[in-house]
């Protein structure tokens, strides 16, 4: 039955364009898109807790690019792609650095790394988001996070 | 020229600084980075700095602001003194939980009982 429902939210949301932006690289410019994603989930019922997620997840992975990727070069570009439905919200943002393995980061959970001021922004990604995929060079992030609460659409049950 | 107003509350109670944020996103880059300088200098100003900082009026925070609490938690061990947590709503908790910082910071439901958990002077 579940599977079924991820069947359809998937068929879905590949109906719908995503939008696209492109920006320099730009801390404040960054915040204004991320709060344009929020807005658009919220218009699709997601509740506080997910907003709460997915502002987490988005403020992270935005700064990871104009900051650690673009090296807040405004040369460089940020590219973020979006598509939100009520069931499900996916968010692609790349970056034009020179990439990075995600396997390589240290653990920030270990007991000798809780002393260190960063390097958990992949940590609070994945744990707040259903889905993180980075691309193979490791400058662009998809999170996808699925709205549980979402009532099924009558139309749904058909097929 | 007229000056930023504050991110943070701050009062004296006895030995110890209570601090309380007065804005409510303190995952902004800028307010981050601002905060941290206020925290700092409050530390720097104490021998053996005692600090409460309240999350009352917190809902939101990002990596970055953890960043900011652990370099403060660093100093204020490396000058021999306490730095406690207090008020911190579950949603916001979760993300301690998650990182593990619950483990390294000292974390009490309310101001009185981090109060009551401090040595006394």
């Amino acid at each position: 039955m579940k599977r079924s429902r991820n069947k359809l939210k998937l068929a879905q949301a590949h109906d719908l364009p995503w939008v696209s932006i492109e920006f320099p690289s730009s801390l404040e410019r960054a915040g204004q898109v991320g709060e344009e994603i929020l807005a658009a989930c919220r218009r699709h019922h997601f509740n506080d807790q997910d907003i709460f997620a997915i502002k987490l997840a988005l403020e992270e992975a935005l700064v990871n690019a104009v900051k650690h990727g673009n090296k807040l070069d405004s040369a460089k570009r940020v590219r973020v792609q979006y598509r939100i439905t009520d069931q499900r919200a996916d968010v692609a943002i790349e970056d034009q650095g020179a990439g990075f393995n995600p396997v390589e980061l240290p653990d920030p959970t270990a007991d000798e790394n809780l002393c260190r001021c960063c390097g958990r922004g992949i940590l609070l990604m994945r744990a707040y988001m259903s889905n993180v995929v980075f691309n193979p060079k490791g400058n662009k992030v998809t999170l996808t996070k699925f709205n549980e609460n979402c009532p099924t659409v009558p139309n749904a049950a058909i097929g | 020229m007229a000056q930023e107003p504050s991110r943070l509350k701050v009062t004296k109670v006895g030995e110890t600084v209570q601090v309380e944020f007065t804005s409510r996103k303190i995952l902004d880059e800028a307010n981050i980075a601002e905060i941290g300088e206020q925290l700092n200098a409050i530390v720097e100003k104490e021998d053996r700095p005692r600090m409460i900082i309240s999350f009352a009026a917190v809902d939101h925070l990002s990596s970055a602001a953890l960043g900011t609490l652990i370099t403060i938690n660093n100093k204020v061990k490396q000058k021999s003194g306490q730095l406690r947590l207090s008020d911190i709503n579950p949603q916001i908790y979760e993300v301690f939980n998650i990182t593990k910082l619950n483990k390294l910071f000292r974390i009490y439901s309310t101001m009185k009982e981090a109060h009551e958990s401090l040595p006394s002077v």
